[in-house]
């Protein structure tokens, strides 16, 4: 399971290259678009998915643990993080989850 | 071409190695002293770093309305088989509840009974929204004034001289720059170690594993070189976990109250008890006896839980919520198949770590540990990790203002300093090498799953099979030295590789030396396939003596509240 890095919507702020607890992902250029090196070096923790401003972070699992293409994004909405599926056939789902709510679980 | 790497020094009264949860606390107990000047030397990013950093689901170690310290070091101690200190549990406990409070005056949400008390998941847990706890801590710790943090910066070894540690040197991840720390106390707080073990899915998701990949064991390996004392590290971790993401199981079997079935549809956990690790041979041994897979039996749920159940994993594992939605099949459907993980070395879930008197010092002087790191105290997760934090913050503090720890000599710091400039300097220039520092770690990783009782030997192993693997890790420790690195971030993950070997070798050593069989798959000796109390209720300890692992066996302190090092060097 790793990410994906859209390279039209990046802005080359280098947030997610500032948290990733990896290291992993790395600009360019001073200023230009973040990228990650080692895509199988990802595990899968999702800091950089929301420290990108831009929704230019996408996440997927691997082939090899049952990946199917789908994908998921996550757009930080201030009091809830909005998690967004889209599936290979398109279809689109979202999940809000608050911040303020404590697990059910 | 040559290249050089820049000096950078700093010196300070105390240097926190790793600004994970028991480096944050260690900085925040320490921020209350103003006069005090604090380092905290980070690999990565304290806003999310180490394993706080996709969230965390409940606080896993809390004393509930009704229960005391005591009772937790019982319990702890018990799902342990007795392998445990009763000074550092107890110390750890008593502590539990400031640091949940703590956590939620920072700003974390804690569900509330209707009387304001926290509302318990079990006997020890209480719920939480764990999903930004580490920038939450990270942002308390960066607006202390007396405490700076320096992030990217690999540390690599103490500087000690075989009694006394007087700092620390390290590498810049991205710039060519060696970091030179002098400290007249250090705390280490790296966090444990993972990535020893050929994992469950060695292809592209290598890294889809519970541990942090990060967290790579250098704690221990710098301790272990500096002749710092270790228990332990023989009682692996192997987790439970949701097959292919490796998300945890607890929350369902506790959320939902989800039992274990085999592929027979039995439920058979009763038939190997309710430990930690009972429950994970229950699994192993179904497989083993033809009854796998096993799973979760979620099929039934109700909608809402489910519901539920996707919120909880996007807090702490979002790589769950995916594979649900994606199959198109949540656990209302199907049930969830669950395997156990290669093993990993963590002591805030089992024992392994250094070995410290109560106040958490190390057997070195001007050295402490707190987290994962630290041995003896198992089972006590992050508001353990943070409790340790508190006590080794508050040992050093006695340290730094009582006696005047004398600063390294200069030929000290010079030898440390020179042997790290001339390693990374010669991986850098070099221009082509046979192997990868890849090659080597997936040599490593082979190694111990099959002669160190990694999952394709069921986590078991014999005599024959240990002395194999530790041939063949010394092997690999002699062809790390000879890699090329093209940048820091290659150096650094040499580094990385090197401490991975020398932990594998200690644990290998730590493994052949408890000759019996007391955890079921954490240590599953098959030439002592039982477990023997007369010889065995007691520590393995180790400290390495002139480049070689020597075992140390030490006797159980029942019942005492404080222990002094008898074994300081
Ligand atoms: C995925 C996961 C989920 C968990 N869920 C829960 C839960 O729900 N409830 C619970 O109570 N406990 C949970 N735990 C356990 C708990 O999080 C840990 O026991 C605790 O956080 C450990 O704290 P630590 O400070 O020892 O390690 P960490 O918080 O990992 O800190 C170690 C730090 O050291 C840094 N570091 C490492 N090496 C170096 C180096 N060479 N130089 C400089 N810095 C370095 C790392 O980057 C990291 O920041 C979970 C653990 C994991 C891995
Ligand atoms: S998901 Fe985590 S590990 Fe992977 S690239 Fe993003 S921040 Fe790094
Ligand atoms: S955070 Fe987003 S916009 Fe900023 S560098 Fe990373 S991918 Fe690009």
């Amino acid at each position: 399971m790793s990410i994906r890095i859209d390279p039209d919507a990046c802005t080359g702020c280098g947030l997610c290259a500032s948290v990733c607890p990896g290291s992993l992902i790395t600009l360019e250029a001073p200023g230009g678009r973040a990228c990650i090196r080692r895509p199988g070096d990802c595990w899968g923790c999702a800091s950089c998915l929301k420290e990108c401003r831009s929704g230019a972070i996408s996440y997927f699992l691997g082939a090899d643990i049952g990946g199917d293409g789908a994908i998921m994004s996550v757009r930080d909405e201030g009091r809830a993080l909005e998690w967004i599926f889209r599936r290979r056939d398109g279809t689109v789902l979202r999940i809000s989850v608050r911040r303020d709510e404590s697990n059910a679980y | 071409m040559a290249k050089s790497l820049r000096e950078i020094r700093f010196g300070c009264d105390v240097l926190i190695i790793g600004g994970g949860t028991a480096g944050c606390q260690a900085a925040l107990t320490l921020g209350e002293h103003p006069s005090v000047s604090v380092i905290v030397a980070e690999k990565a990013n304290i806003k999310r770093s180490g394993c706080l950093a996709a969230g965390v689901n409940a606080l896993n170690a809390y004393i509930v309305p009704g229960r005391t310290p005591e009772d937790y070091a019982e319990y702890a101690r018990n799902d342990a088989a007795g392998i445990a200190r009763d000074d550092l549990l107890l110390s750890a406990a008593r502590g539990f509840n400031r640091a949940a409070e703590r956590l939620e005056s920072l700003g974390l949400v804690i569900l509330k009974n209707r009387d304001g008390s926290y509302a318990a998941r079990g006997n020890r847990n209480i719920r939480i929204n764990g999903e930004n706890i580490k920038p939450i801590l990270a942002g308390a710790v960066s607006k202390l004034e007396n405490v700076r943090v320096l992030n990217r910066v690999n540390i690599v070894d103490c500087v000690a001289d075989g009694e006394n540690v007087f700092g620390a040197v390290g590498l810049g991840v991205d710039e060519e720059i060696l970091y030179v720390f002098e400290a007249r106390a250090v705390i280490c707080a790296t966090g444990g170690a993972s990535g020893l073990y050929r994992p469950n899915s060695p292809g592209f998701s290598r890294h889809r594993m519970w541990y942090p990949p990060f967290n790579t064991g250098a704690g221990y390996a710098m301790g272990i070189r500096a002749g710092a004392e270790m228990t332990t590290l023989e009682m692996r971790f192997i987790a439970l976990r949701c097959r292919d993401t490796i998300a945890p199981t607890g929350t369902i079997a506790q959320g939902v109250g989800a039992r274990q079935v085999n592929s027979l549809g039995e439920y058979y956990e009763e038939r190997y008890g309710l430990s930690t690790w009972e429950r994970l041979r229950g699994a192993v041994e179904e497989s083993r006896q033809g009854r796998g897979p096993c799973y979760l039996r979620t099929r039934g749920i109700t909608p809402d839980q489910e519901d539920q159940l996707y919120r909880a994993y996007l807090n702490m594992a979002p790589a769950q919520t995916l594979k649900w939605l994606e199959s198109g099949s949540g656990p209302h459907e199907s049930d969830v198949e669950i395997e156990g993980t290669e093993p990993y070395i963590v002591g805030g879930h089992t024992a392994s770590g250094y070995w410290t008197d109560t106040g958490r010092r190390a057997t070195l002087r001007g050295l402490y540990a707190a987290g994962d790191v630290s041995g003896g105290c198992p089972q006590k997760y992050v508001t353990g990790a943070m409790a340790e934090g508190e006590i080794a913050a508050l040992s050093a503090l006695r340290q730094v203002e009582g006696d005047l720890t004398p600063r390294a000599s200069r030929d000290v710091l010079g030898s440390f300093v020179e042997n790290l400039r001339f390693n990374v300097e010669s991986w850098l220039g070099r221009d082509r090498a046979i192997f990868t520092a890849d090659d080597i770690e997936e040599a490593m990783q082979t190694a111990m799953d099959r002669g160190a009782g990694g999952i394709s030997s069921g986590y078991r192993y014999n005599n024959a099979q240990l002395a194999q693997a530790g041939e063949r890790i010394e092997a690999l420790e002699s062809l790390a030295g000879d890699l090329r690195a093209a940048d820091m971030r290659e150096a650094v993950r040499i580094c990385e590789l090197k401490e991975r070997l020398l932990l594998c070798r200690s644990v290998i050593a730590h493994l052949g030396a408890r000759k019996e069989t007391r955890w079921g798959p954490f240590a599953d000796h098959a030439d002592y396939p039982k477990r023997d109390d007369e010889n065995y209720l007691k520590f393995v300890n180790s400290r390495m003596i002139n480049g070689k692992i020597e075992i140390i066996y030490r006797d159980i302190a029942r019942g005492r509240e404080v222990c002094e090092h008898s074994n300081r060097p």
